[in-house]
């Protein structure tokens, strides 16, 4: 059994359903429970939830602060390629799109290493658009071995991989894998995922446990807002990352819940999400997995971060580029649009001045 | 006599340890661990960032506290093994706490990759505290292991819930001779002080401290109720009674020989 049989059953839950018939529930109530079921984390979800956004954050506060200290860890994201051989319609990196590519050669990773290491970041993300062809695991362990001389925590985030390939790439220092499955609801899937491997939906959901299975520390998973409908969306996050919790109990699962922001092909979100939206979909993660860590990317702007943050976030990315080599070669395409473009002394003095320590390293390759 | 808990050929007057995790800033931590007058304080290797471009914790912990490292992270006896030869390498010393930890839902520690961790680490001249799931057996074999002192936890790290595991940890207090340091859980001065009046030879606290509105008077707070506890543990606390027992006994008139 993976995580895809759960989804299979929870394929058509009606979840509006439960949204209109639980009134005899009170936010009181669930708030005051120190475990909650799913049924209180759809409760927390749910429109009539919306009202109750303040005391939520409240309890969502001191559950974070209990769990992870008045601190944010700081990690920064490395474009090593953005070859493609995936359609995809929402992507920067679509194949079909007219852009430059490029794969950094490994004195490039270096370089590039060099400065994000000068700017006193510790943990990296690196990513490449998913081509085996061009960025294969070989080259990802290359580049690993660049990498950890100057990083104390390398996580990826490429294409889905076999156990034997992540076990690779755990021996050879990775400690954390990020994979977004982009949108749950298989049909969407199915129409946004027009040509190339990403097609297989099945070989993607299972991604994160086989992760795990080869031993990766942390195991963060996502979906993309705006592709399909929120609330379900995020009712299937929850119970994907309650899933890993349980089956992973050493691994440390995290969440994130990026917005699509405006990138080249021109898409347009499918489903809009709100500010409130979002703040809602991270109270109610928090406050259902009070040890889920939770990240931010630079997609939202910086007052709308600031907000979040003291609502569950663990972890915020700074001085982000989504181009491949951004800090050292200029001219290269972007993913997707940042609406952060902070460097990390101003991100430093933003979180101290909100009574937050940043953490630049919490983690040593062993 | 002053009374000083004695570790390795270590004397530490103040009985309540500190955690460096969770605070706001280094600058708050340093202040806190000075207003404890704190003499131990525990931190994570995984957080020491030598050649930081930035701040390095180990710079803000006061010279007067010896660190502790611990191996928060691993997983098995065999990262823990491996994180604790890192901090020797690094010059942290060779105090090490062990925290080996399979379970991020609570955060309870696995006692049986523990108690290997403590009799490699002790072999290799480490001077070793387990944290450990309060049990008599096990913290025996501890003892037979070699560890300077045994760290059960009150209840979940973080949890503030104080001394849940009482009982267990009174059974570990009578039974095991070796200092009994209860860690993790206390979320009250009033908890590490009922934890003193037990007999523990400390306690250890970071989150009710590091999260608490005003760390620097809190950590103050907990150093005095610690003191106040092993103040009252020194002085023989008197057994509770269920019934009164009278001044002026209601037997007295019975004047007539045994």
């Amino acid at each position: 059994m993976s995580f895809y049989d759960v989804y299979i059953k929870y394929r058509n839950f009606d979840l509006d359903k439960c949204f209109r018939s639980d009134s005899s529930v009170s936010i009181q109530s669930v708030l005051e429970k120190d475990r909650l079921d799913l049924g209180h984390f759809i409760y927390l979800l749910s429109p009539q939830t919306e009202n109750f956004l303040e005391s939520m954050a409240r309890k969502a506060q001191a559950i974070t602060r209990n769990n992870f200290g008045n601190t944010v860890q700081l990690y920064t994201p490395m474009y090593l390629s953005n070859y493609c051989d995936n359609s995809c319609t929402y992507c920067g990196f679509n194949f079909n799109n007219n852009i430059e590519r490029r794969k950094l050669n490994l004195e490039e990773v270096n370089r590039e290493a060099q400065y994000i290491y000068s700017l006193g970041l510790k943990h990296i993300l690196i990513l490449t658009g998913e081509s085996r062809g061009e960025s294969s695991v070989s080259y990802i362990k290359d580049c690993v071995r660049i990498l950890k001389k100057y990083f104390s925590s390398i996580s990826i985030e490429v294409y889905p991989l076999t156990v034997n390939e992540y076990t690779q790439l755990v021996n050879e220092g990775v400690d954390g894998l990020t994979i977004y499955q982009e949108v749950y609801d298989d049909s969407l899937y199915a129409k946004m995922h027009v040509y190339g491997p990403k097609k297989d939906y099945k070989f993607r959901i299972d991604a994160p446990e086989r992760g795990a299975e080869a031993g990766m520390r942390s195991i963060s998973i996502g979906t993309l807002l705006g592709l399909g409908e929120w609330r379900k969306e995020v009712f299937i996050l929850g119970l994907h990352a309650k899933y890993l919790q349980d089956k992973f109990p050493e691994a440390e699962i995290a969440i994130s819940v990026p917005r699509i922001q405006p990138q080249i092909s021109g898409f347009k979100p499918v489903s809009s999400v709100s500010d409130r939206n979002i703040a809602q979909t991270i109270l109610a993660l928090r406050i259902f997995l009070p040890r889920l860590g939770i990240s931010l990317s630079t997609r939202e702007n910086p007052e709308f971060r600031e907000g979040l943050i003291p609502l569950g976030i663990t972890k915020i990315s700074a001085a982000s580029t989504t181009a491949v080599g951004g800090h050292t070669i200029a001219g290269n395409t972007s993913q997707f649009e940042i609406q952060d473009r902070r460097n990390v002394d101003e991100i430093k003095i933003m979180l101290e001045s909100k009574g937050y320590q940043p953490v630049f390293k919490d983690w040593l390759q062993i | 006599m002053e009374d000083l808990l004695v570790i390795a050929g270590k004397e530490i007057g103040n009985r309540l340890f500190i955690g460096t995790g969770k605070f706001s800033s280094y600058s708050i931590m340093k202040q806190s661990l000075e207003a404890a007058k704190a003499e131990v304080a525990t931190v994570a290797l995984r957080r020491v960032d030598s050649d930081s471009k930035k701040e390095n914790i180990m710079d803000f912990v006061p010279e007067s506290c010896r660190v502790m490292i611990n191996t928060s992270g691993a997983r098995d006896a065999d990262e823990a093994i491996r994180i604790a030869r890192l901090a020797k390498a690094a010059g942290a010393g060779n105090w090490i706490k062990i925290e080996v930890i399979r379970d991020n839902k609570y955060l309870l520690p696995e006692n049986l990759e523990t108690l290997k961790a403590v009799e490699a680490l002790v072999r290799e001249g480490f001077v070793v505290f387990p944290y450990m799931s309060p049990d008599l057996s096990m913290g025996r074999r501890m003892v037979e292991a070699g560890a300077a002192a045994v760290m059960p936890l009150g209840s979940p790290i973080g949890s503030n819930r104080g001394v849940k595991t009482r009982e267990l940890i009174e059974i570990m207090i009578n039974e095991i001779n070796l200092p009994i340091i209860v860690d993790a859980g206390l979320g009250r001065p009033s908890e590490a002080c009922e934890c003193m009046e037990l007999g523990a030879a400390a306690v250890l606290v970071n989150t009710a401290i590091a999260v608490s509105n005003d760390p620097v008077k809190m950590a103050k707070a907990f150093s005095e109720s610690v003191y106040a506890g092993r103040l009252a543990y020194l002085s023989g606390i008197p057994a509770v009674e269920k019934t009164a027992s009278a001044s002026s006994p209601l037997t007295g008139f019975l004047r007539d020989k045994k």
